[in-house]
C-alpha cells in the first residue's frame, strides 16, 4: 500500500472518531457512535499491517509483511482473551473501575510505546523527538499507576477515603520537582538509565496524585486521568509521524478535558480543587462519630403504611439499590404505587451509583419508563409537595452537611433536597457511612425512619405488605 | 512530518474535541468517557509500528506488552461502552 492510501485511510478513521464522540453526546445516537469509533479503530488497525512505517534514518525500509508479524498478532490475540470477556461480563455496578482500568492500560501502553521508540531511535532521536518521548513516558506512567489507585478504590481494595499523611504535600510537590528535573536531565544527556529512572518516579507520582482524592471525586479524577491519556497518545503520534494517532490523541485530550469540566460542575466540585487536592489537603480527623444516637427504625409494614396514604413519593435510588440488583423490585413498588394512584417519580442524583449517569443505565436496565426519571434540578422544588421520598441505599447524594457542613468533603456538592419531604425513609443495609465517608444527620431527624437490611429483601417485604393493605 | 503540519493538525483536533462534546447531558457522561477512553486505544497502531521498528528482544518485548495492553484498552472499552448503551434502546419488544 503507498503512504498516500495509508494516510487517507487514517484520516477517514480520524473522521469516525469525530463523528464516534459527536454521536456519543445525543442519547439517540450514542450506540451508533460507538460503532462507527469502533469501526474507524479496527480499520486503522488493519492498515499498519499493509504499510510499512519508516523508521529511524539510515534504517535500510523493507517490504512488506511487517516484521514480527506473528509476534503481533499473538500478542493482540492475547490482548483480545483479556479484554473482550472482562467488558462482556462485567457487572453492570462494577463497570466505573473497569473503565478506569482500561484507561490506565492505554496509558501504560502509550509510555511503552514511546520508550521502545525511544530505545530504538538512539542517538538519532531529535531533541523534538525526545522532549514528546518524555512527555509520553510521564504522563502516561501517571495514568496508569494513577487509574489503578481509581480501581482500588472504586473496588474498595482499598480505603475510599483521601489517604493524606503528615508532610503529604511535601512528598507529592518533591516528587514532582524530581520527575521535571529528571526530564530535563533525559533531554539533555539522553540514555536509557534515566528514562527508566524517569518511568519509576512518574509512577510513584500517579499514586501519590490521586491517594488524597476522596471516593466522591473519584470519576472526576478517571475522566481527567483519560485525557491525559489522550494527550500520550497524541504525543507518541509526533515520534511516529502518525498523523492517526495525533488526530485521535488529541481529540480525546480536548473532549475529555471539557467532559472532566462538565462533570466536576454537574457534581459542583471545583476542577482545581480536585486536581490540587494532593497538595492542599490536610490530614482530617476521621468523621466517624462512634457515639450511640437514637434513630427511629421501622417495619416493612410500617413503610407500607406511610406508602399507602402518600400522594406523592419520590423514589432516591443510590449505590446500594444496584448493589443489592434491586433495581426490578423497586419498579415493582414503583407500579404497585402507581396502580394505588399514587404520584411516583424516580429522583436521580447526576452522581448517583459511582459515575454520572450510571444509575440510569442501572434502571434503564430494569425497564423503568424514562418519564419518571426526573433529574435534580426537577426534582428539587417538589420534594415540598412530596409525602414521602425513599432513600434505597443512598446516602451522600442526600446529606445535608453537603449544603450546611462547610469543609466536609463534599461540602459544595448539589444534593438531593429529601430533607424537605414530609416523610424521609432510608432503605439502609447498615449505619454505615457512604462512599465519601461522613455520618448523615439526615438518618437521626425526627421525619425519617429507617429500615434495615438488605435493599431488595427489604423491598420485596414492603411490596407484599402493600399489596395486603 | 513537517512542525507546522503537525501543529496545524493538533490545534485544529483541539477545537473540534472540545466543541463535539460542549453540550451534553450528565446522563451521557459515563458512557461518553467510557467511548473517548476507547478511541485512545488507538495507541494499538503506534504499538504494532514499534514491534515492527523493534531490533533486539528488549524492544520486541517491551513493544509486544504495550499491543496486549493496548488491544484491551481498545476492543474492551468499545465492548463495554456498547454494553451501557445497549441499555437505552427503545424498547419495542415490551419486556425482556
Amino acid at each position: 500500500m503507498s503512504s498516500t492510501w495509508y494516510s487517507l485511510i487514517g484520516l477517514a478513521s480520524g473522521v469516525a472518531f469525530i463523528l464516534a464522540l459527536k454521536g456519543l453526546s445525543h442519547p439517540k445516537t450514542a450506540r451508533r457512535g460507538n460503532l462507527i469509533g469502533a469501526a474507524g479503530a479496527t480499520v486503522a488497525t488493519l492498515s499498519v499491517f499493509l504499510y510499512v512505517t519508516p523508521g529511524k534514518d539510515g534504517a535500510e525500509a523493507h517490504s512488506l509483511p511487517i516484521h514480527n508479524l506473528g509476534w503481533i498478532l499473538g500478542a493482540i490475540a492475547l490482548g483480545l482473551i483479556v479484554g473482550v470477556p472482562a467488558a462482556r461480563k462485567v457487572e453492570m455496578t462494577q463497570m466505573p473501575q473497569l473503565v478506569a482500568l482500561f484507561n490506565g492500560v492505554g496509558g501504560g501502553a502509550a509510555a511503552l510505546v514511546a520508550i521502545v521508540e525511544y530505545l530504538n531511535l538512539g542517538d538519532t532521536a531529535t531533541t523534538a523527538e525526545v522532549i514528546f518521548t518524555v512527555f509520553t513516558v510521564v504522563v502516561g506512567c501517571v495514568s496508569f499507576s494513577g487509574s489503578i489507585i481509581t480501581f482500588m478504590k472504586l473496588q474498595e481494595l482499598m480505603t475510599t477515603r483521601p489517604v493524606v499523611f503528615p508532610g503529604g504535600r511535601f512528598v507529592i510537590a518533591g516528587t514532582l520537582v524530581a520527575v521535571l528535573g529528571v526530564s530535563v536531565w533525559v533531554v539533555v544527556a539522553l540514555g536509557t538509565t534515566p528514562l527508566l529512572v524517569l518511568a519509576v518516579l512518574s509512577l510513584l507520582f500517579g499514586i501519590l496524585f490521586v491517594l488524597p482524592v476522596g471516593g466522591a471525586d473519584v470519576p472526576i479524577v478517571i475522566s481527567l486521568l483519560n485525557a491525559f491519556t489522550g494527550l500520550t497518545v497524541a504525543a507518541s503520534g509526533y515520534v511516529l509521524s502518525s498523523t492517526l494517532l495525533i488526530i485521535a490523541g488529541t481529540l480525546v485530550g480536548a473532549s475529555g478535558t471539557i467532559l472532566t469540566r462538565l462533570m466536576a460542575e454537574a457534581m459542583g466540585r471545583s476542577l482545581f480543587g480536585t486536581l490540587f487536592g494532593a497538595f492542599t489537603a490536610k490530614p482530617q480527623a476521621a468523621s466517624g462519630t462512634a457515639e450511640e444516637r437514637p434513630v427511629r427504625s421501622g417495619s416493612p409494614d410500617d413503610v407500607a403504611i406511610l406508602l399507602n396514604y402518600a400522594r406523592r413519593v419520590v423514589i432516591v435510588p443510590g449505590f446500594g439499590l444496584a448493589v443489592a440488583q434491586a433495581q426490578h423490585t423497586v419498579r415493582e413498588l414503583a407500579d404497585l404505587m402507581i396502580s394505588k394512584g399514587i404520584d411516583v417519580a424516580y429522583g436521580i442524583h447526576p452522581v448517583a451509583g459511582r459515575m454520572p449517569g450510571h444509575m440510569n443505565v442501572l434502571l434503564a436496565e430494569a425497564n423503568v419508563p424514562y418519564d419518571q426519571l426526573a433529574e435534580m434540578d426537577e426534582v428539587n422544588p417538589t420534594f415540598g409537595q412530596t409525602d414521602v421520598a425513599i432513600v434505597i441505599g443512598a446516602n451522600d447524594v442526600v446529606n445535608p452537611a453537603a449544603q450546611t457542613t462547610p469543609g466536609c468533603p463534599i461540602y459544595g456538592m448539589p444534593i438531593l433536597e429529601v430533607n424537605h419531604a414530609g416523610n424521609i425513609i432510608f432503605l439502609k443495609r447498615s449505619m454505615r457511612p457512604g462512599f465519601a465517608g461522613i455520618e448523615n444527620e439526615l438518618l437521626y431527624d425526627p421525619k425519617t425512619m429507617l429500615l434495615f437490611g438488605d435493599a431488595k429483601a427489604s423491598l420485596t417485604k414492603v411490596v407484599s405488605a402493600l399489596k395486603a393493605l | 512530518m513537517d512542525a507546522m503540519a503537525i501543529t496545524s493538525i493538533f490545534v485544529l483536533s483541539v477545537f473540534v474535541g472540545f466543541e463535539v462534546v460542549s453540550k451534553v447531558s450528565s446522563t451521557l457522561h459515563t458512557p461518553l468517557m467510557s467511548g473517548a477512553n476507547a478511541i485512545h486505544g488507538v495507541i494499538l497502531v503506534g504499538a504494532i509500528i514499534v514491534a515492527d521498528h523493534s531490533e533486539n528482544n528488549l524492544e520486541l518485548g517491551l513493544s509486544l506488552a504495550a499491543i496486549v495492553l493496548a488491544t484491551i484498552n481498545m476492543v474492551g472499552g468499545f465492548v463495554v461502552t456498547d454494553r451501557m448503551l445497549e441499555m437505552f434502546k427503545p424498547k419495542k419488544e415490551g419486556q425482556k
